[in-house]
């Protein structure tokens, strides 16, 4: 069995939203293995995005402990958290979260800007099928390809990790599609160990393997033995 | 380039009308630090080099008449370097086809040309040759009256002529500012001095072998307060008029009082200006900050530190403040050259060099960056603060709380877009209250630049409608008898004549003292009394002296106590006056007492110093000429003319302040209003498209915007009422307090005149950014985010 890349143990995480406090998290373990491919499926408010923004060292359990290889994230300090950010963990959001007044290459480049043995932007971005739209602006192109312009900044940095919050939310079938196969292509050739999360229940079959969120906890967890193709996920 | 700077100047370059706005308020305040300090730093390099290279003295002092032995005595006071002795003698000067002969003080040049202390400057021409009749007059006067080498100049002292050639014309560090004794302008045309050979001015003046002035130089760290008292001690028996210090020397009092206002003015003015600076760049950044959630969480995610995301915001802090910094220093290079030039008309240096200090080019840069900074911190903590998970989600809604009208109960009758609007404006109390501030203190600024006006007429209706209210004075060459006053009465033309009594003193309470004037005035006279600042004749008290309010301050005595005087005339008795009450004097320190009560306190019969004269007609050439010709005569003034120097001199200097103070409010105002509706534009976008989505029409949103600024400027008014006043006050307090008091006069008109000109930069902004909300792209706005 590979290796244990990342690890979460008992995680819970109570938070407060204007005048309201959630406890989003109940006691969650997750492990993310070398070279896995992991769906999170849950509904709505199961979780999932608390569990994989404190994986990804955006944000801290209330309790609980994290682990990346034999690093203990579980207290670590903004700065160290920052660190493994940086060199560890490539992020693709629902929304892009691209910088509107930079284009493609340029959104690749701000990774690419601040760590050692990157991709290059044009390359990056030719890996998610985009070599020929380096200089659009976020505003220039259609969600799917700026979700594409998303994953070429997560994984230039060449990510061990690469996390995927509902990257086809926002996206139509047809494109959504076209960003799965991405995903799948970048999680085979460079081996990047992947969690996306998803509300979407076809999209787990290109998994290695499903968990299942909801109300906060891990309800259960699937292993498949052969991963379906992306390209033949319909909903 | 880094793709994070990128972003920057992309950013700017959106952010241009608001980042222009802003820089252009920084441009101003930087402009008038630099233009002030440098115009500072330049007249006090021209002045130190001039005082040091030219040897001016330390300690003044005027004698009757001492023996030129007395000098090694002085030279032996502890503290003393050296001794210069000399003679002073006032007199008028006849200078062919002007009516009104310039006055001043014929002072004399040791034979060999090299005075020891307060060395001359040669502008033009040679030094004078002993015995032929030759002497240097001051260059100020020659230039005005186009005087030429060569020419003959008559000097009447006590009453008997004598002619001098014109060798040369000189600046003296005595005279930076050429004033006559008692006069409160400069007069180039009427005041002169002129220098002459002393064994030629000894014989004139019958002082051979004798002096009535000197200036002494000090030791390094020799005590000053002692040597003025020895030196008082050894010249009082030789009728000592006692001695003064640099502080006291009149043309350096009016320099040091100069220097004194440009750097109070050189630091309050830009302090406005950069505070305007930092509120807006706080409330322009943290609209950008909370535009800009997303990007940041995005940047944080990706690995970018707390550091590195803060510092990016104030990186752009920074170039719209060196934007402004670069405007501003341009600005106040020009606007320094120009006010130097202006000093340059009135202060007379031998070097006077325009600098402006790389120092206080990083210095304004330094300030504006820590002003920038300043204004940036709290929007730039909260980038720093924003934990990346939390900033990925949509802001938690604000709170809204009925506001204190709706508690109130009387909010039956209001729309509902005024509620949202009273919503808004209670909801963020403190913001609210800054914009109101800044908005304010355009208004006030605005009242500040025409204030200055506001003053100057005030001044010249208390100086010259109510307590100068002559046609012509004359000044006698000493007190005479009431009588000359009838004389005076009984010439052609002359409707009324009054007398005056002035009697210069020395006023002292122990250590500390004023040399100022007593005035004595007729019982019933009408045309000279005194007047308060708020223009009310006062009534004189039957015994003791009204006192200048400000002089009583500097004694530390009060009304009912009695001051020691120092008579610096005549018998320079000393002599001691009650003090009835306070007086706001306009101009100058003085008592004030009736004509009889003066005399009284003399010992003298009633006398008179100047004659003041009502006429039937205005063209007063003829009997200003007749008044010249007696010669008990000293000079004639015509008030019409006082007046029209007055107007002159400060009528250019308060057409550019007017100017320059209004393009500086604007700036402000429009900085201020426009920022703020563009950043509640960015704002409340969404909630305006949705309430044209449900049926609102652009007029109703514009209404609930606008309202919102609308409430802000109209609040503002009153207080930059206030403010304008307070900084009025302000500026009025840098005045010499010796010199000049001003009536707090602030016409209506230049009220209105701030409510309008605010109004209007409101107007202004209003419309701009409802060209914006009008072009409201309803489904773009509601799809964008979340």
């Amino acid at each position: 069995m590979a290796e244990v890349v990342l690890a979460g143990r008992e995680l819970t995480k109570l938070y407060r939203m204007g005048e309201v406090e959630v406890l989003a998290l109940r006691g969650v373990d997750l492990e993310l293995r070398e070279g896995e491919l992991v769906v999170l499926l849950g509904a709505s408010g199961s979780g999932k995005s608390t569990l994989l923004n404190i994986l990804g060292g955006l944000d801290r359990a209330s309790s609980g402990r994290v682990q990346y290889r034999d690093q203990d994230l579980s207290d670590a300090d903004e700065d160290e958290l920052t660190l493994y950010r940086r060199r560890h963990v490539g992020f693709v959001f629902q929304f892009y979260n691209l910088i509107p007044s930079l284009t493609a290459k340029e959104n690749v480049a701000l990774v690419t800007d601040i760590v050692d043995d990157p991709l290059d932007p044009a390359e990056a971005l030719s890996l998610v099928g985009l070599g020929q739209r380096l200089d659009h602006f976020p505003s220039q192109m259609s969600g799917g390809e700026q979700q594409r312009v998303a994953i070429a900044r997560a994984i230039a940095k060449r990510p061990d990790l690469l996390l995927c919050d509902e990257p086809t939310g926002a996206l139509d079938f047809q494109t959504g599609v076209l960003v799965l196969e991405v995903l799948e292509r970048v999680n085979r050739e460079l081996g990047t160990s992947t969690a996306v999360i998803t509300h979407n229940l076809p999209i787990a079959a290109m998994a290695d393997r499903v968990v299942t969120l909801a109300d906060g906890r891990v309800q259960g967890e699937v292993v498949h033995t052969q991963r379906a193709k992306a390209a033949d996920i319909r909903w | 380039m880094r793709a994070l700077d990128k972003k920057l100047l992309r950013d700017f370059a959106h952010l241009k009308g608001q980042a222009l706005t802003i820089a252009l308020v920084v441009a101003a305040g930087i402009g008038v630090f630099v233009g002030f300090q440098s115009v500072y730093g330049s007249l006090l390099y021209s002045r130190d080099v001039y005082y040091e290279r030219y040897r001016f003295a330390d300690v003044f002092a005027n004698v009757e008449r001492a023996p030129e032995q007395l000098k090694s005595r002085i030279e032996a006071i502890p503290g003393v370097s050296q001794v210069y002795t000399r003679l002073r003698y006032p007199a008028r000067f006849l200078v062919a086809d002007l009516p009104q002969p310039p006055v001043g003080l014929l002072a004399s040049l040791p034979d060999d040309g090299a005075p020891p202390l307060n060395a001359l400057h040669l502008v033009t021409g040679r030094l004078p040759t002993a015995g032929q009749g030759e002497a240097l007059v001051l260059a100020s006067f020659a230039e005005k009256r186009g005087l030429v080498l060569g020419e003959p100049l008559v000097a009447i002292v006590d009453g008997n002529a004598c002619t001098f050639r014109i060798t040369g014309t000189v600046l003296s560090p005595e005279f930076v500012y050429p004033m006559g004794a008692g006069e409160i302008l400069p007069d180039d045309e009427r005041f002169l001095v002129l220098w002459a050979p002393r064994t030629e001015l000894a014989a004139m003046l019958k002082l051979t072998g004798a002096f009535n002035d000197l200036a002494v130089a000090l030791q390094p760290l020799a005590h000053q307060s002692q040597v003025l008292a020895d030196l008082d001690q050894l010249l009082a028996p030789y009728g000592g008029r006692g001695a003064y210090n640099r502080a006291l020397q009149p043309s350096n009092n009016v320099l040091d009082g100069e220097l004194y206002q440009l750097q109070t003015l050189a630091l309050a003015v830009p302090m406005v200006f950069l505070a305007v600076a930092a509120f807006l760049l706080n409330v322009v950044l943290s609209r950008l900050v909370h535009l800009q959630r997303s990007q940041i969480a995005a940047l944080k995610a990706v690995g970018y530190s707390n550091l590195q995301v803060g510092l990016h915001y104030l990186e752009l802090v920074s170039v719209m403040v060196l934007v402004g910094s670069v405007l501003g220093i341009a600005f106040g290079a020009w606007f320094g050259r120009a006010l130097h030039d202006l000093y340059g008309q009135f202060f007379r240096f031998p070097v006077q060099l325009y600098h402006l200090e790389g120092r206080l080019i990083l210095t304004a840069v330094g300030v504006s960056l820590a002003a920038g900074v300043l204004g940036a911190m709290v929007a730039v903590r909260a980038v720093v603060q924003l934990p990346p998970a939390e900033a990925m989600r949509p802001a938690a809604p604000l709170a809204y709380r009925r506001s204190i009208l709706e508690r109130l109960g009387i909010t039956g009758w209001v729309s509902p877009a005024f509620r949202m609007v009273t919503r808004e404006l209670t909801r963020r109390p403190l913001r609210t209250s800054l914009s109101v501030l800044g908005i304010a203190l355009s208004v006030g600024v605005l009242i500040i630049g025409r204030f200055n006006a506001d003053l100057t007429n005030g001044l010249m209706d208390l100086l010259f409608q109510r307590m100068w209210r002559e046609d012509l004075l004359v000044a006698f060459a000493g007190p005479r008898p009431e009588r000359a006053i009838r004389e005076l009465g009984h010439l052609p033309g002359v409707i009324r004549a009054e007398g005056l009594r002035v009697v210069p003193v020395r006023m002292r309470v122990g250590p500390r003292h004023r040399d100022v004037v007593l005035y004595g005035y007729q019982e019933d006279g009408e045309l000279r009394r005194p007047v308060s600042l708020s223009g009310v004749p006062l009534t004189l008290p039957e015994r003791g002296a009204l006192v200048t309010q400000n002089l009583l301050e500097i004694l530390q005595v009060s009304p009912g106590e009695e001051v020691e005087i120092e008579l610096r005339e005549g018998s320079y008795a000393k002599k001691t006056l009650l003090i009835a009450g306070p007086i706001e004097d306009a101009a100058g320190l003085a008592g004030h007492l009736r004509a009889d009560t003066l005399a009284q306190l003399l010992g003298e019969e009633p006398l008179v110093s100047l004659g003041l004269l009502t006429v039937a007609s205005r063209d007063t050439q003829d009997l200003e000429r007749r008044l010249q010709a007696m010669p008990q005569v000293l000079s004639v003034s015509a008030h019409a003319t006082l007046v029209d120097r007055f107007e002159k001199q400060s009528a250019e200097s308060i057409r550019v302040m007017t100017l320059f103070a209004t393009i500086f409010a604007m700036t402000i105002a429009v900085g201020v209003v426009y920022n703020n509706a563009r950043v509640a534009l960015s704002l409340r976008e969404r909630d305006l498209a949705s309430l044209r989505v449900i049926g609102m029409t652009r007029r109703e949103i514009s209404a609930i915007l606008l309202g919102e600024l609308g409430i802000q400027v109209i609040l503002a008014l009153p207080v930059g009422f206030w403010i304008g006043r307070a900084m009025a006050r302000g500026i009025s307090a840098t005045v010499d307090p010796e010199r000049f008091r001003f009536p707090m006069v602030i016409e209506t008109q230049t009220y209105a005149f701030a409510a309008i000109v605010t109004l209007a930069a409101g107007l202004a902004s209003g419309l701009l950014v409802r060209r914006k909300l009008d072009r409201l792209d309803l489904i773009a706005v509601l799809k964008t985010r979340e």
